[in-house]
């Protein structure tokens, strides 16, 4: 019999979106919440939140010229024209008080000389908005929040907690089975509401950015539960990750000055973006960046085989790297042994974040196949699809949006909890006996095992780096395709070598590939059906964007033979789309 | 250097022997990654961002707790290195431990800005402006990722399981250190206690092994030196000061002394 744990509501994930959203939650709720759990496969404040570097967009100062409807433009723009404009307005007003609620929470923001909140530019931007706590801007709003949450009782921890599905009855949400990894068991957690907070999907990616915990998990079982996902062929790649990992060097170091220069000692963005630089949205950097590689004009990594550009901070000086930038200058050292004070950091783009995601509504409550909502679920932070980010995020709108839509959903969640009283019903039971079932026979007791679990991630990851990157292809997209849709099927018949219940991160490691495979299907396939240039999806063979026919949103939907492809209309309530220019 | 031996401690196993190529600038993290996908897919380890800051890589190599993506193989200098799991913690499965005390001690001490304006706090629509300066007072301490290195490697902790050890007198300091907070009443009884921040006996290991330079060891002495001065300014009766609170329940009224303890009856003297 499968252990039963019930709660009013239960969050997967404990990054930035969660922990906002358990915050919110806990101090709105006057009784109608008597108990919250938050469910990571991590501990708390593991996640990779905490990783986020250079800073968190709002709009604080309207007094010196900034103005919510530039930052709108800003978003709008920098999204290709891909983001749903009414959802942007809704966010970009909320922003501030966020900055502000964290500080009274304890946020150590770096300061202006008169002890108020300081700024600093961004790539997109057009004024110094992105707010910071020196280069630890995730870490330092994760501590907050956390530190926040301690302060309540009723909720309840569920660290290293692995969700394998989600549970729906029809069109209404009723909970999540999980394993625990410290003890091995299969358990389900029954609420009320539930809300998928699990970020992106970076790991697809060799060359990325992002945790090993980032494998798209709560965005891949909302899939596999039946429920559409949006976009997922925006990608988006930071122009600076470390070589040889790909780790991350935030903008803020662009930001506070830094050039980006090639073999020939040029700063090559004059060429690309000569109004904004080096700080022109990142995927128009990235590009520039494989052009010039593409051209000749990169460096050559031994060690690694990677072809690479240079950070230069050495005219920033060690004063300013050292109190705006000591993490940069932690990393670079840590693990490159370069100090960047004395020598310029080895990049090139790196896979960073998931704009698509679990398809929601402008409250983050997730819509079905038919866009109907589906009733007690919510998505926030990465996972979700808003869309505010369209074809290509700026930088420092995604800490932002983690907070503005954590808040959002917490609210929502608390209003429809003390609406609807009924308690958390149905057993779900077929579908929680079918899923253990799947784990715990098939997975362990696979006779015909063929495929290894590790060889399987190594080689989808390698595909992903070639042919899945910042410039892609017809012919490359569809080898891709096939070589994904071969490794899927012989993925059917893997086996969990690990014998034992208790930490087997090994039955984690196959569950979380499976996921992989069905999520690099639906990038690659998305990718190959849109035949233009939009964002982070640019393709050599179709260069320019095509408003007349990918004005759209991807919607993808699970089916037996693979994902199968809709299309739905952009949100265009502001302003009309016009030429991208920096 | 072509090669390097892991001896790794493993639950149910004396040590476990892994033998890797090596490549410049391997971790130690690197070389557990290979050895669960190449050669041993049931090793226990924790890890996750790769770059030093969520904490969840913390183990003892070479005998000194670390964080093992930070951990250069050449810096330790021999092609033979010992992964152990970190003391002072539960072992669960080989270097995974149970790092759930840990948390709820970090908890215990409040780790969170205390106002005495609940409703200001977190409904108000301005910010509360601090100076760089004072950042810079606390914003060490913040730099904490819960790693629990300094716990490892604490001789007190070691001997004390009640102690409420380094990293959760560093936040409480942390707290305390920041002028926009108002709970120093609550915590300092929290730690000026038989547990608490007296428990310490300075051996700075602590200090010594935290990878982010939180320097615990003058967290606790700084949080002493502000408890005794308050303490001082208490018992004087300056304004603003309050008396001491009552330690436990049945041990007489607050601030009132407990009556003396007669050795040879072995119980308290009838008074």
């Amino acid at each position: 019999m499968v252990e039963t744990i019930d709660h009013d509501v239960v969050i997967v994930g404990s990054g930035l979106a969660g922990l906002r959203a358990a915050v919110e939650v806990l101090s709105r709720s006057r009784g109608s919440v008597q108990s919250l759990a938050v469910v990571s496969k991590l501990a708390l404040m593991r996640s990779h939140s905490v990783a986020a570097e250079g800073g968190t967009a709002a709009v604080l100062y309207p007094e010196e010229g900034d103005s919510l409807e530039l930052h709108a433009w800003d978003t709008i723009k920098g999204s290709d024209f891909l983001a749903d404009q009414d959802a942007v307005w809704r966010f970009v007003t909320l922003c501030p008080e966020e900055i502000r609620q964290l500080e009274r929470w304890g946020i150590p923001w770096s300061r202006r000389e008169d002890g108020r909140i300081a700024q600093r530019p961004f790539g997109g931007h057009s004024f110094d908005r992105a707010t910071y706590a020196q280069d630890k801007v995730g870490f330092f709003e994760m501590r907050s929040l956390y530190d926040k949450l301690q302060e309540h009782d009723n909720w309840a921890r569920y660290d290293e907690t692995f969700i394998t599905s989600i549970v729906l009855e029809g069109n209404v949400f009723r909970g999540f089975t999980a394993i625990q990894l410290k003890t091995g068991a299969f358990v389900y957690f029954r609420a009320r509401a539930g809300i998928i907070a699990t970020g992106g999907a970076g790991q697809l990616w060799k060359f990325t950015a992002t945790s090993v915990s980032t494998t798209g998990d709560g965005i891949g079982l909302a899939y596999r539960a039946g429920l559409p996902i949006e976009d997922m062929e925006f990608m988006q790649f930071h122009p600076t990750g470390l070589i040889p990992t790909g780790i991350l060097i935030t903008e803020g170091a662009r930001g506070e000055g830094g050039y980006l220069v090639n073999s020939k000692g040029e700063r090559f963005m004059q060429r690309y973006a000569p109004s904004k630089m080096e700080l022109a949205p990142r995927d128009v950097v990235s590009r520039s960046m494989m052009k010039e590689i593409g051209e000749g004009k990169g460096f050559l990594d031994e060690d690694s085989g990677l072809p690479y550009l240079q950070l230069d901070l050495r005219h920033l000086g060690r004063e300013k790297i050292d109190s705006k930038l000591p993490f940069i200058k932690e990393l670079s050292m840590k693990f490159t042994g370069v100090d960047p004070v004395e020598e310029p950091i080895r990049i090139k783009p790196t896979a960073h974040y998931t704009m698509g995601g679990v398809r929601v509504d402008i409250n983050g409550k997730v819509l079905d196949r038919d866009s109907h909502l589906v009733k007690g679920l919510w998505a926030a932070g990465e996972s979700a699809c808003v869309s505010i980010h369209g074809a290509n995020r700026l930088g420092s709108n995604s800490t932002a949006e983690c907070l503005v839509y954590g808040r959002i959903v917490g609210q929502d969640i608390v209003e429809y909890l003390e609406s609807d009283r009924s308690p958390p019903a149905g057993s779900g039971s077929p579908l929680i006996a079918g899923e253990e079932e799947r784990i715990f026979r098939d997975l362990f007791k696979n006779e015909t095992s063929s495929a290894d679990v590790y060889t399987a991630k190594a080689k989808l990851r390698e595909i992903m780096d070639r042919s899945v990157y910042v410039f892609r292809d017809e012919a490359g997209l569809a080898d891709a395709l096939r070589q994904i849709r071969e490794l899927k099927r012989s993925f059917e018949g893997v086996k969990v070598a690990d014998g034992g219940r208790v930490f087997n991160y090994n039955l984690q490691d196959v569950l979380e590939v499976g996921v992989m495979l069905d999520l690099a299907e639906v990038v690659a396939e998305g990718a190959l059906n849109r035949k233009e240039s939009r964002g982070g999806h640019a393709r050599t063979d179709y260069p320019s964007r095509d408003d007349k026919n990918w004005l759209k949103h991807t919607l993808a939907m699970r089916t037996a033979d693979g994902p199968s492809f809709s299309y739905s209309p952009v949100k265009i309530t502001l302003w009309k789309p016009v030429e991208r220019k920096y | 250097m072509d090669s390097v031996t892991l001896k790794v401690a493993r639950t149910g196993l004396t040590r476990a022997s892994y033998e890797l190529k090596y490549r410049k600038g391997m971790t130690v993290l690197d070389a557990l990654i290979e050895v669960r996908e190449r050669q041993d897919s049931t090793l226990g380890y924790r890890h996750s961002c790769r770059m030093g800051i969520c904490g969840s890589c913390g183990m003892t190599i070479q005998g000194v707790p670390r964080l093992a993506c930070q951990t250069q193989v050449s810096s330790l200098n021999s092609d033979t290195i010992t992964v152990e799991p970190l003391h002072n913690m539960t072992v669960i499965r080989d270097l995974v431990v149970d790092i759930g005390p840990f948390f709820r001690l970090h908890r215990s001490v409040k780790p969170y800005l205390i106002r005495n304006d609940i409703q200001e706090r977190d409904h108000s629509e301005r910010e509360y402006r601090v100076l760089a300066e004072e950042v810079r007072r606390f914003l060490q301490f913040d730099y904490c990722i819960m790693c629990g290195l300094c716990y490892a490697a604490c001789p007190t902790a070691a001997l004390d399981p009640m102690y409420t050890g380094p990293q959760a007198i560093t936040q409480a300091y942390r707290y305390m250190a920041d002028p926009r907070d108002e709970g120093w009443e609550q915590r300092v009884d929290l730690l000026d206690t038989t547990h608490g921040v007296w428990r310490c006996h300075m051996a700075g290991a602590c200090s010594f092994v935290c990878p982010k330079d939180v320097d615990p060891a003058k967290a606790i002495q700084m949080a002493r030196m502000e408890i005794l001065k308050k303490r001082i300014l208490r018992k004087k009766g300056k304004p603003g000061s309050r008396p001491v609170a009552p330690s436990a329940p049945g041990q007489g009224k607050p601030g009132t002394k407990a009556p003396p303890f007669d050795f040879a009856e072995g119980r308290t003297k009838e008074t």
